[in-house]
């Protein structure tokens, strides 16, 4: 189909795209990398959108460093995660995710800030904010705000984002020495959106544990987490088939895609040096 | 004079060489011609409003707001097209009993299944015509629908034409010796059902066409992304009323087909008569997600099959009750029943043996048409027989190749009609078998697979051999009244500069026919290949013929080239010899030049003899025929079909804590006769492979139990990409056919017609030792798991 | 409306080094503005929704998505597509690998394929099988089975390096 689409403005700015969205009468939709949002409108999911295009706000992009904090702009395309030494160095989950998502042409373009803000349940970046217990930063016309990963996914495709804020930055407490990341999923075929997935952080023998694909949502491990710190692997596996709450669909049912999290979670238990 | 195809130093030897594409040059440099690249003055779109429904009663059809739309200009319904379009039924006279109601380019009372189209929006950008369509309100009151195929014929279970009687659209048993004596009285029976899943085209050029009216003239004119442009010419002159002659059929570049494109489809139907009714030329380009749900499906096989073997390990005899679900109407012109018949003929295909029992029921269901679509029918038998063999042979301590090696019909036992009733001119089974563990090393890989068995690897080897089905004759379609030519032709005309056109009836699908005709005229008249030009796909142009399925081009299409290719020699031969006071026996072409035959000197280019007879005519002696072009047609006749064989394997992995399947190597060995170009062979077994891969991992249409289609894009419905695919090796054994001096059969299926039983082999020896085995295709991660007993509820 | 959106865009890019100036409906993607405005027809559209990677062309040196990429967005932007990359003779060496390997069948995915595997073989180092497989995993090929495409790239990348050719010997 022939994507339909009500209007289109290109925003120079933050507080531009703020006004535009404002201008756009409940409308409003920000355009990214478009590599959810144009196949949606090309699938006809929606018609008539009014789209605040946010891709040449160059302030957006890019990795910087914070003190103990990484910046990451909401515009730093997945590509550019997967090759930005800084973002090796201190968010080595980040860089090991990137490559997992879609393919070349689509990690061109696609943005971290739109795949968090889409909230795909299968994606790999909202379970690596989990994970990494990330904090996001949200623009909007009452100010600026920042709202911890773990408050921010709240259903599918639902976010704490209201529809007049702008997501510009991610904040991520930057690895330590001997801080562990590990993410591990299986998809199908290359570059599909995986059955399961995991990230995992290992950081002064807590762990935190971001599933994807699991739920309807990005879910913070807090059952198997609990069990692991403890060091208890097998009772790790246990909680996690209750922390998760997977779908069915014609790629695999519940039951399978349950027992696959804890197939990658002892692997990844294992690969940690976690006695089996 | 027959060719020494065994002499590698012949002249002109170039049937038998890897010869370059002709038109690969033009495709990799962008510069291909898909219908969707024409733009004709005053084209308008087309686009269709489906129905959403499996099964609906047609109501109010309500078209104002779509008509005040801008941009749009006409919408059209069943009964408008009705007026001007006769329907069809696709039914053949020899598949007696057969049933289907009559159908129309836009459905008229009911819609049948999820996509059907309903209503055609006429605008002047398809974005237009599409914006228009979603302004249609149709008033549609659902009906009962019918979707399971096992209980399709119970009473409990609503008929879906009431007209009909039944949800049966055919059924036929083929049965020959006693089955059911010794069935009971084997020493060893083993049973297992089966599932091959609901498959769709996914070409990547989706369907297109742009039909073309002019009045004046009286003349259709249809580009179309097709495989049988005469057939479509000769339907669509007769639903539309129009003279066979005034209807000109163009199929250019076409961007995949896989028998997915040799069917008449409602919205193309309804395309041409649009164009009929506007006098203008509309396009209708399919978009991925009408794809879905309005393409051919195939496949949708469910079995319960036996085999009967004696205590040392023979086959005396195959059972089977095949079922397969068509959707709500057989495929106009060649039925949705052959699929059927297909598997009721090839079950036990490659073995000796004496008894036989195979019935096929075809019922009616709201789902997608099922139709003819790569390798009909051959997955599913081929998955049926070769799993059947395995299991047995497991349960007897017998190795897959041993069984193979003890009921492969022998390579001299021909020719052969087999229990199923299928004559064999010639095959090579046993060879090809040799040939297999020569390639794959079969000890080395039986000693890494339990060396890695030990260590808590699971890898497994899959055996699977076919026959397959080409060179169709009249048997297959035109005995049952179809004008679907099983015959084909060929024109080869030479040019005053030496260089030759040769017209074929046969179509360009990528799979390379445009370069084998090339070969074969080359070595025909005796010139090189890249001084041949091939027209195809134009049915003002060229010879009448079938187009392709059922790999014939090459075994039907290619004799009729070589027959005209030689006639045109023979022609330049004798006005060369009229030229140089020589007989035409003594002289020979080679290269394009004409030659003393015995000594090899060269005497007068091809070119001279052009310039004179189409300049200089009057040099000639009086009488003397000064023709260089000739036109041949080739139709087999001693056997009604040209089968071939070979044996694929396949090597995997299998996690089994995951259920995922890693194919680490594939390999073929093929025997297709006389080979023409060994490079476009091979790639012809690898694409059909790969297909035949996507349907043992990977694809499933799904529709929910209300007929709702669950996975209708390219990111739900799983095709073989590369990351996943084996490398493959690819050999051949060649026994050509006595039918023609060709002796080529068709390869274009072979792949795809082994590869899924050769993989389901594989993964059942790498987790039957943990005591799970699978034949419900695709064979994803859940059903592995659930086959091993790892997931329960 | 507000007055900022805007339902047809001005545009001025380059395509194939030809400077190009445009007004175009928003909506518009850039696979139709290459296919239907500007009659750039090699580039195809296969699914329009991202999966199968017919409509692959180059903008400002990367690979992107024809069917996913508004036109709207690349104001000021450099496209390649398999017309100009054939002209320029950029690609000159894949696309005779392709034809020497018979890596396209119907020539459909091509145009894609070449895009794709352009941006790999740039690189000068000589990827393995499998991360030509990987990479090429977003390009649909029905006809092909894919190995004879691996083959070619893999070829010219060998090529490139200065590194012997070694899959020749399945073009018999
Ligand atoms: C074939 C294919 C395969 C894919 N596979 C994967 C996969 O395996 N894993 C995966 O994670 N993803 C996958 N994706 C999705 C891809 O990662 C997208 O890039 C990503 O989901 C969205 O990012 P975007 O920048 O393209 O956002 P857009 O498509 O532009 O926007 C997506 C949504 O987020 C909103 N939005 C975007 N940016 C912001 C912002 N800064 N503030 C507020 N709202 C915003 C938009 O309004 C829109 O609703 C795939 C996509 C395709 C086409
Ligand atoms: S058409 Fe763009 S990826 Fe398929
Ligand atoms: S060559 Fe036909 S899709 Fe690739």
């Amino acid at each position: 189909m022939k994507a339909s689409i009500g209007g289109y403005a290109r925003a120079e700015s933050v507080p531009h795209a703020l006004s535009l969205l404002g201008e756009a009468d409940g409308v409003g939709r920000i355009l990214a990398g478009g590599q959810s949002l144009i196949a949606a409108l090309n699938l006809g999911v929606s018609a008539g959108d009014m789209l605040v295009d946010i891709t040449g706000i160059e302030t957006l992009r890019g990795a910087t460093l914070d003190g103990d904090r990484l910046v990451i702009g909401a515009l730093t395309r997945h590509g550019d995660i997967a090759r930005d030494p800084l973002i090796a160095e201190h968010a080595p989950l980040l860089a090991a995710a990137a490559p997992l998502i879609a393919h070349d042409a689509i990690r061109n373009r696609g943005t971290i800030g739109g795949s968090l803000a889409h909230a795909d349940p299968a994606a790999e970046y909202p379970a690596c904010v989990l994970a990494l217990d990330a904090t996001l930063v949200l623009e909007g016309p009452a100010g600026r705000r920042e709202v911890a990963a773990e408050d921010f996914f709240l259903g599918l495709f639902e976010t704490a984002r209201a529809d007049e804020e702008i997501l510009t930055a991610i904040l991520i407490p930057c690895a330590r020495p001997g801080d562990r990341h590990v993410i591990r999923e299986a998809a199908r075929r290359a570059g599909d959106y995986a059955l399961a997935g995991l990230a995992v952080v290992r950081r002064e023998g807590r762990h935190r544990i971001g599933a994807f694909g699991l739920d309807d949502r990005p879910v913070l491990c807090a059952g198997a987490m609990a069990k692991w710190d403890a060091g208890d692997v097998d009772g790790m596996i246990a909680a996690l088939a209750k922390d998760i709450d997977p779908p069915s669909d014609t790629q695999a049912s519940a039951s399978y895609r349950r027992h696959l999290a804890g197939v990658l979670l002892r692997r990844i238990a294992a690969e940690l040096g976690e006695a089996q | 004079m027959t060719i020494r195809f065994e002499d590698p130093n012949r002249p002109n030897s170039y049937i038998g060489r890897t010869v370059p594409r002709p038109n690969a040059g033009k495709l990799v440099a962008g510069r291909g011609r898909y219908v969707d690249d024409i733009v004709l003055p005053r084209m308008v779109h087309v686009a269709f409003v489906r129905s959403p429904h499996p099964h609906a009663r047609i109501g109010a059809i309500e078209t104002g707001a779509a008509l005040a739309e801008k941009g749009v200009l006409k919408v059209f319904t069943g009964k408008d097209l009705a007026e001007i379009c006769t329907p069809w039924e696709g039914k053949l006279a020899h598949l007696q009993g057969m049933k289907t109601p009559p159908q129309h380019p836009l459905a008229v009372e009911r819609a049948c299944w999820v996509g059907e189209p309903v209503v055609a929006v006429v605008g002047r950008t398809r974005a237009e015509a599409e914006a228009g369509a979603a302004l249609v309100e149709i008033d549609f009151e659902p009906l009962p629908a019918v979707t399971d195929i096992r209980t399709a014929l119970d009473k409990g279970t609503p008929v879906l034409h009431e007209a009909l009687g039944d949800n049966l659209c055919f059924r036929k048993s083929n049965e020959a010796g006693e089955v059911d004596r010794v069935f009971a009285e084997a020493p060893r029976v083993v049973e297992a059902t089966f599932k091959t899943a609901r498959h769709t085209g996914v070409t990547l050029e989706p369907r297109v066409i742009i039909t073309d009216w002019n009045g004046a003239d009286g003349q259709l004119t249809a580009h179309v992304s097709n495989q049988a442009p005469h057939m479509l010419q000769v339907l669509l002159a007769g639903h539309l009323d129009i003279p066979e002659s005034r209807v000109h059929v163009i199929c250019g570049d076409v961007g995949g087909s896989f028998g997915l494109k040799v069917h008449v489809y409602p919205d193309e139907v309804a395309t041409a008569a649009i164009a009929k009714i506007m006098g203008r030329p509309v396009k209708f380009a399919s978009d991925r997600v009408e794809a879905f749900t309005s393409d051919i499906h195939a496949r949708d096989h469910e079995a319960t099959g036996r085999i009967a073997l004696d205590e040392n390990g023979m086959i005396l005899g195959f059972d089977v009750d095949d079922w397969t679900g068509i959707g709500p109407y057989s495929i106009y012109p060649r039925t949705s029943a052959v699929e059927g018949l297909q598997v009721t003929n090839l079950i036990g295909g490659p073995y000796a043996f004496d008894h036989y029992r195979c019935r096929t029921s075809v019922v009616f269901q709201n789902k997608g048409i099922c139709a003819q679509y790569r390798a009909v029918g051959h997955p599913v038998a081929v998955a049926i027989t070769e799993g059947l063999v395995d299991k047995a042979a497991a349960e007897m301590g017998i190795d897959p190749i041993e069984i193979r090696r003890r009921n492969l019909i022998a390579d001299d036992d021909y020719p052969k009609t087999t229990a199923a009733g299928l004559k064999l001119e010639g095959l090579s089974h046993h060879k090809s078998l040799d040939s297999l563990i020569e390639a794959m090393d079969y000890e080395g890989l039986r000693a890494e697979q339990k060396d890695l068995r030990e260590k808590g690897v699971h890898r497994g080897i899959g055996i699977a051999s076919f026959i397959e089905l080409t060179n169709p004759s009249p048997f297959m379609y035109g005995i049952g009244g179809a004008r679907i030519s099983a015959q084909d032709g060929c024109t080869v005309r030479m040019d005053p500069d030496g260089s030759v056109v040769a017209l074929t009836g046969v179509t360009e699908q990528g799979q390379g026919t445009e370069a084998i005709m090339a070969q074969i005229v080359a070595e025909a008249v005796g010139v090189s290949p890249d001084l041949v030009r091939v027209v195809t796909g134009d049915t003002r142009v060229t010879p009448f013929g079938g187009g392709t399925w059922a790999s014939r081009g090459a075994g039907i299409g290619g004799e009729a080239a070589l027959q005209a290719g030689r006639a045109v020699r023979q022609q330049a031969l004798e006005v060369a010899a009229a030229m140089l006071q020589a007989k035409a026996g003594d002289l020979d072409v080679r290269d394009g030049i004409i030659v003393d035959a015995r000594s090899g000197e060269e005497r007068l280019t091809l070119a001279e003899v052009g310039r004179i007879v189409y300049f200089r005519g009057d040099t000639l002696p009086k009488g003397l025929p000064r023709e260089l072009m000739q036109t041949r047609h080739f139709i087999t006749s001693d056997y009604p079909y040209a089968f071939t064989n070979g044996v694929q394997a396949s090597y995997v992995e299998v996690d089994t804590d995951t259920g995922f399947v890693k194919l680490l190597k594939h390999w073929c060995v093929e025997d297709c006769g006389r080979i023409i170009n060994p490079l476009l062979v091979d790639e012809q077994i690898r694409g059909g492979i790969v297909q035949g891969i996507g349907a043992a991992l990977f694809e499933e249409v799904c529709y929910d139990a209300s007929g709702q289609m669950l996975n209708g894009t390219m990111a739900d419905y799983l095709v073989p990409m590369s990351a996943e695919m084996p490398d493959m090796v690819i050999r051949h054994v060649e026994t050509p056919t006595a039918e023609s001096a060709l002796g080529a059969k068709g390869a274009g299926e072979a792949g795809t017609a082994g590869a899924p039983a050769a993989i389901m082999n594989a993964i059942n020896d790498a987790i039957r030792p943990l005591g799970g085995t699978v034949t419900h295709m695709p064979f994803t991660p859940e059903r592995i798991l659930r086959a091993l007993g790892t997931i329960t509820d | 409306m507000s007055e900022h959106f805007r339902s047809r865009i001005d545009l001025e890019f380059t395509v194939n080094g030809e400077a190009v100036e445009l007004t175009v409906p928003a909506g518009r993607h850039l696979i139709d503005v290459l296919r239907l405005d500007l009659e750039l027809t090699g580039s195809h559209a296969g699914c329009e929704h991202g999966v199968c990677g017919a409509c692959t062309v180059l903008v400002d040196g990367q690979t992107v998505r024809g069917c996913l990429t508004l036109a709207a967005q690349l104001d000021g932007a450099e496209i390649w597509t398999v017309e100009g990359l054939t002209e320029s003779g950029a690609i000159a060496d894949l696309q005779a690998a392709f034809v020497e390997r018979n890596a396209l069948q119907c020539g459909y995915c091509t145009p894609g394929m070449l895009a794709s595997a352009k941006t790999l073989v740039e690189s000068g180092s000589v990827p393995s099988r499998e991360a030509i497989r990987e990479h090429m995993s977003g390009n649909y090929c029905r006809c092909t089975g894919y190995e004879a495409i691996v083959d070619a790239i893999e070829t010219v990348a060998r090529t490139r390096a200065g590194v012997e050719a070694r899959v020749e010997a399945k073009v018999r």
